[in-house]
């Protein structure tokens, strides 16, 4: 149940500007020729500015579709969605996020600068206001030195830093990830998180981040949306009593294992269902 | 580098080796009738009974003559060493001689080729490169432009081009030059323009959602994603591009009326019935196409070194 208080701070939402994402009933079904799919049946979210939202589930569930619905690249068949207060193709238009891909998909033809220059070179920016940019957002994800490298020169870790640093090039305040450390190893997969927790608390951006990984999600998350397939729906919601500042070794304390544990159990009655 | 050497080494070797086997029984009627004419005795008698006989057993009732077979004037097939020899003669000879632009001179022809084969290959991966775009850009296009380009390549060339070659005289074009040129680029845009629709067809939907992010417009994808995607395509399209600008340049050369250029010696010494000459114009040909072809992949490394490709 609701208190009183949140239901009037649920209306008072709709027209605050902080609420970034706001989904309601949304749904997606694909047609295939083995008959429709449904990606997304009735998903209702809301994300506010400067939250860090985690999209956890089986694979098949919908995080990438949902994802991708935010950034416009998917057209949802039912239901509403806004992005900035506006619909994802304005918000697109606008250059209102920064996506990356499960993929690093880099240009194999630009140099690692070149890359994160990119959206920039896209975008008109000027010339000296790109090479500062590059140098700044390469420098955050810790890849000074190897501007003239081509990206089959770097390993798959650095790779996804730099698609991470090309998201972060230009000025959107929302950061979509799908999946971006998947591919990687455990230890440098905390690398990254710990680099990517600074770098939220740094900028205030939004993100939404999906993966695959309870700790991950616990570890990074304020939010935590957990899913379940077929058809793709949010199980549960769990907003995140962990204080922002995490070192690593946060992972051990009881609150962390309490809300991994709430996690588990949503995944598990999501996989019930079926 | 041995492990490359050798089998290059190797089949270069087997090829020479069974031109060199073909040459007797090529040759054996042609040397048969030398010998029978210088007044030796030749099993069975006169040219005409012998055009019944296989060549295997003329070989083997004259063995003897045989061997006259590799040393003819006017072979059927001559011999490698024979090209070659006939080969400096009409190139490096003739330069040594201050007489390298004679009309005797293939350096000579070869350049009347190289020039039309240039023009052609110019206009030839022009269409196909400005087609491709096209079709790449709109489904429309494609529909309508498409089913031409396939017809095009149904009718063959020998055909045409003596055709071009009269429609432009028509048109008060003089010489060889522009019609050869256009009947080099006939050739030459098919390939060009399939391999560039696959080349600027060929990044991934990833990498267009990448740019849709961005919100880059339909002039962006093309310049920051599929032109330079399409570059590997675009040099493997130019080396065929430009040796089927060459095929094409020698076949608007070889309808009657053409003097020079390496066709119009293939058709010169099919007529005076020198092969000799036949076979060295085809292996300046063969050359040209060679030098061509590796000028695209020198400068393919370099590009694509440029590019971040790990040549
Ligand atoms: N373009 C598409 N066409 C058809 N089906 C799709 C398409 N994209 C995703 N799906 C299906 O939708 C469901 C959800 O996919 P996805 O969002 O990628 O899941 P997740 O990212 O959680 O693994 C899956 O069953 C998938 O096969
Ligand atoms: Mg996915």
């Amino acid at each position: 149940m609701l208190s009183t208080d949140e239901i009037d701070g649920f209306a008072e939402r709709e027209t605050l500007p902080d609420v970034v994402i706001d989904a309601r009933d949304l749904s997606l079904t694909f047609q295939t020729n083995d008959g429709p799919v449904h990606a997304l049946k009735d998903v209702s979210l809301t994300i506010e500015k400067g939250d860090f939202v985690s999209f956890i589930g089986p694979s098949g569930c919908g995080k990438t579709t949902f994802l991708r619905v935010m950034a416009d690249l998917e057209k949802p068949t039912g239901g509403a969605i806004t992005v900035n207060g506006v619909s994802p193709e304005e918000a697109r238009k606008a250059r209102a996020y920064g996506y990356v891909f499960q993929a690093a998909g880099l240009y194999p033809w630009r140099t690692i600068a070149g890359n994160v220059r990119l959206p920039l070179e896209i975008m008109g920016y000027a010339k000296s206001e790109m090479a500062e940019r590059v140098a700044k957002v390469l420098d955050l994800v810790e890849l000074s030195g190897f501007e003239q490298k081509f990206p089959w020169q770097l390993s798959g870790g650095m790779q996804q830093r730099a698609s991470i640093a090309r998201a972060l090039a230009f000025d959107a305040d929302i950061l979509l990830m799908d999946e971006p450390f998947g591919a990687l190893d455990e230890i440098v997969r905390d690398h990254l998180n710990e680099q990517l927790l600074a770098l939220w608390a740094r900028t205030g951006k939004t993100i939404g981040f999906v993966t695959h990984s309870i700790p991950e999600a616990v570890y990074l998350s304020t939010k935590i949306v957990v899913m379940s397939p077929r058809p793709g729906r949010i199980t549960d919601v769990i907003d995140s009593p962990l204080p922002k500042e995490r070192p690593l070794d946060i992972r051990d304390t009881p609150e962390f294992l309490e809300i991994a544990h709430r996690v588990r159990d949503g995944l598990r009655a999501g996989h019930a269902y079926d | 580098m041995m492990r490359v050497v050798f089998p290059v080494l190797a089949v270069l070797g087997a090829i020479v080796v069974l031109w060199y086997l073909a040459v007797a029984p090529m040759n054996i009627r042609v040397a048969l009738d030398t010998a029978e004419r210088a007044g030796a005795e030749i099993v069975p008698e006169g040219s005409a009974v012998r055009r019944d006989v296989s060549v295997w057993r003329l070989m083997a009732q004259n063995s003897e003559h045989v061997a006259l077979g590799y040393a003819l004037e006017r072979p059927r097939l001559p011999t490698p060493q024979q090209v070659g020899q006939e080969l400096w003669k009409t190139t490096g000879k003739m330069v040594q001689r201050g007489r390298a632009w004679s009309k005797r001179s293939l350096i000579y022809h070869g350049w009347i080729t190289l020039q039309s084969t240039f023009w052609g290959f110019l206009l030839g991966t022009s269409m196909g490169i400005l087609g491709a775009v096209l079709i790449t850009h709109s489904r429309v296009m494609e529909m309508s432009l498409m089913p031409w380009a396939i017809i095009s390549q149904t009718i063959p060339i020998v055909a045409l081009a003596p055709m071009i070659i009269v429609l432009s005289s028509q048109v008060g074009i003089e010489g060889r030059g522009v019609p050869k040129a256009i009947i080099s680029a006939y050739l030459c845009y098919f390939p060009v323009l399939v391999g560039m629709v696959k080349g600027l067809r060929s990044p991934a939907t990833a990498q267009l959602d990448l740019l849709k992010t961005y919100n880059a417009s339909g002039a962006q994808v093309f310049r920051f994603l599929r032109l330079p995607a399409s570059v590997p395509y675009l040099f493997t399209t130019l080396k065929v591009g430009i040796a089927a600008a060459l095929v094409g340049t020698i076949v608007g050369e070889l309808p009657t009326g053409a003097i020079s250029g390496l066709g119009a010696r293939i058709l010169i010494g099919d007529q005076f019935g020198t092969p000799l000459a036949i076979w060295s114009a085809l292996f300046a040909a063969a050359i040209l196409a060679g030098m061509l072809v590796t000028l695209l992949d020198v400068l393919q490394r370099l590009v694509q070194r440029r590019m971040g490709g790990r040549v």
